[in-house]
């Protein structure tokens, strides 16, 4: 394969064959090795033979291999002649991370409180196995959660008003007809909402390490010292089942693209790929309002410790979306789809969250004009992984993740051992790098470094 | 040497497995064991609650894909854990399975699959050997 390396992070590969438009890679010398160990650039080339697809098919500095689509990709699509592919978006719609702030500083904290109120956290946010949901909704209202995403949840008692003005679209997508959303979705989904799930999804306390940007930090109201938390998590079952019905109705409707059949896609303007983007729209109106109750058990709980605290939300931003944009197009103005798997929105001074894997730092970026300019306004969304699962738990014991991370200070509590040593944070890349990378492309620049000091995984 | 049921095989994101059977119905169970395996990390699982249902899909590997992601919906939505499958009939494109297994209620664990996927997936009949490989999303 072609690759040209255009500066110190930016990487190309030229159109050839039936690519429509040229691959562009964000990446250091250090994480392209990486990204060549695997399907990573073969898969950025088939993207570009998408019909419809505009500029270029993009994978970020964490990109590494994924269905079809690479784990940060994005690509944009003319609306007319594009196409939408739930495997652009991927099977956990709206994987999504939410940061909070208190006015706690570190110190507030001490060893045996930071392990009481970590215990709590993990008492009152299930995890979602068996019926560990705590809100009970009837079908009626499922539906309004489709509907309104974090809106209902705010409506109904969960956080603030207020909350709402901090989350990407104000933690509600449109359009959304939750009659798009099957039922299998929604019998998955309706006992789940208020939970975190499992797998690389997290709920972290943490403090702040590092302030890069002073001036912008002090706009975002964060600073040194104070403590943080980090919650991600998705659409849970209810947004798997909707990606996983619509790959079905689209391979019946219109057959498995040439290179990979996880590629299959409808056309943007036909009745699939807009009840998809409907459904896909719901599943992320659940995801949002799934963090806004998840926001209001957090505040409960530091409540019973701090009488006086104050926890306020800095920004909501989706991993896992496709979204009707306006980009600059053969320079006009034009609304067109742009697809982020694995990739955040980094528009001009939107906070970016990029969340580290379990143990390790998490960061606080800023948008940019160059993002808008180069990459559709998208940056980084986290480290990606290195190592296998299986392999992770071949070669190290949640035990021994636990005890480390313990030495590094941070206390952990866990659904699973298991589950602890597959995200054990050596089975992940640097997501220092990541974010250097991110900041020097300048696609999303530093503003804060966040450190964990207690974390809750299901 | 003992048959093999099922192997796990490297993937960097996900994870991948093969699933091996003499007949159809045999391989198909054996995947849904792998499936078990990864969705309850090994922790097992008592046979206390009965489950029938039946499965179409218009080819072998969207059956398999609309079989296994019934374990998904009845974990998430029935809160059922599989333990074996008692019996299993594939003809004409139609899958009838009669699963046993348990609440899950009663047991300490995350499922941490998300999605059963198209992604290298195989349905292969050599000789009278048939092999199934499947990547999960986690």
């Amino acid at each position: 394969m072609k690759l040209k390396k255009i500066s110190e992070n930016e990487w190309e590969i030229p159109k050839e064959g039936k690519m429509l438009v040229p691959g562009k890679i964000f990446a250091s010398e250090k994480l392209m090795e990486k990204m060549k160990e695997d399907k990573t650039l073969e898969q950025v080339k088939n993207v570009a033979t998408l019909p419809g697809i505009l500029k270029y098919s993009i994978a970020l500095m964490d990109a590494h291999q994924g269905y079809g689509f690479s784990i940060g990709g994005v690509a944009a699509f003319d609306l007319d002649k594009g196409i939408i592919s739930p495997g652009g978006v991927g099977y956990d719609i709206d994987c999504s991370v939410r940061l909070l702030k208190t006015n706690l500083k570190a110190g507030d904290l001490n060893d045996k409180k930071k392990k009481e109120i970590l215990h709590s956290l993990f008492r009152a946010v299930p995890s979602g196995v068996g019926r560990g949901g705590n809100v009970n909704i009837t079908y009626k209202e499922l539906d309004e959660v489709l509907k309104k995403g974090a809106k209902w949840a705010v409506e109904k008692g969960y956080g603030y008003k207020e909350d709402l003005k901090h989350l990407e679209e104000n933690g509600n997508l449109n359009p959304c007809n939750p009659d798009d959303v099957s039922k299998r979705a929604r019998q998955r989904g309706i006992g789940q909402l208020g939970t975190l799930g499992a797998g690389n999804h997290f709920l972290e306390i943490q403090k702040v390490e590092k302030i890069f940007d002073l001036e912008t930090a002090k706009k975002l109201g964060l600073e040194k010292d104070q403590i943080t938390i980090m919650i991600h998590c998705g659409s849970r079952g209810l947004g798997h089942q909707v990606a996983s019905d619509y790959i079905k109705l689209m391979e019946d409707k219109y057959g498995w693209p040439e290179y990979d059949r996880e590629l299959i896609n409808a056309p943007i303007k036909s009745e699939l790929g807009k009840k998809y983007f409907s459904a896909m729209n719901c599943a992320a109106n659940f995801a949002f309002a799934n963090k806004q109750i998840i926001t209001h058990w957090v505040r409960e709980q530091f409540k019973h410790y701090f009488k006086n605290v104050k926890i306020d939300v800095v920004y909501e931003v989706c991993h896992n979306i496709a979204k009707i944009e306006k980009h600059i197009i053969d320079g006009k103005e034009k609304e067109i789809l742009v697809m982020r798997k694995g990739a955040t929105r980094s528009f001009p001074n939107q906070p970016v969250l990029i969340p580290g894997s379990m143990g390790t730092a998490s960061y606080v970026l800023i948008g940019t004009e160059k993002a808008m300019e180069v990459s559709f306004g998208s940056t980084a969304h986290g480290a990606g992984r290195v190592a296998s699962r299986t392999s992770a738990r071949k070669s190290v014991r949640g035990e021994d993740v636990k005890k480390q991370l313990n030495e590094k200070g941070i206390d952990v509590e866990a659904g699973s051992w298991k589950g602890l040593s597959e995200e054990a944070p050596q089975m992940y890349k640097d997501i220092d790098e990541v974010v250097r990378v991110s900041h020097e492309a300048g696609i999303g620049n530093l503003v804060a470094k966040l450190i964990p000091i207690a974390v809750m995984k299901g | 040497m003992l048959f093999m049921k099922f192997k796990f095989l490297e993937h960097t994101a996900d994870i991948k497995f093969q699933a091996f059977g003499k007949s159809l119905e045999e391989v198909f169970v054996n995947a849904a064991l792998a499936l078990k395996e990864i969705m309850t990390r090994g922790i097992k699982v008592k046979s206390r609650i009965n489950k029938k249902f039946e499965i179409s899909g218009k080819n072998n590997e969207r059956l398999l894909y609309n079989f296994l992601e019934e374990f998904l919906y009845l974990s998430d939505a029935e809160d059922f854990l599989l333990s074996k499958i008692k019996d299993i009939k594939i003809k004409n494109n139609k899958l009838i399975a009669e699963v046993i297994g348990d609440d899950a209620e009663s047991y300490k664990f995350s499922n941490n699959v998300k999605a059963i996927t198209y992604s290298e997936m195989f349905v292969k009949k050599e000789k009278d050997k048939y092999t199934i490989q499947v990547v999960v999303d986690v």
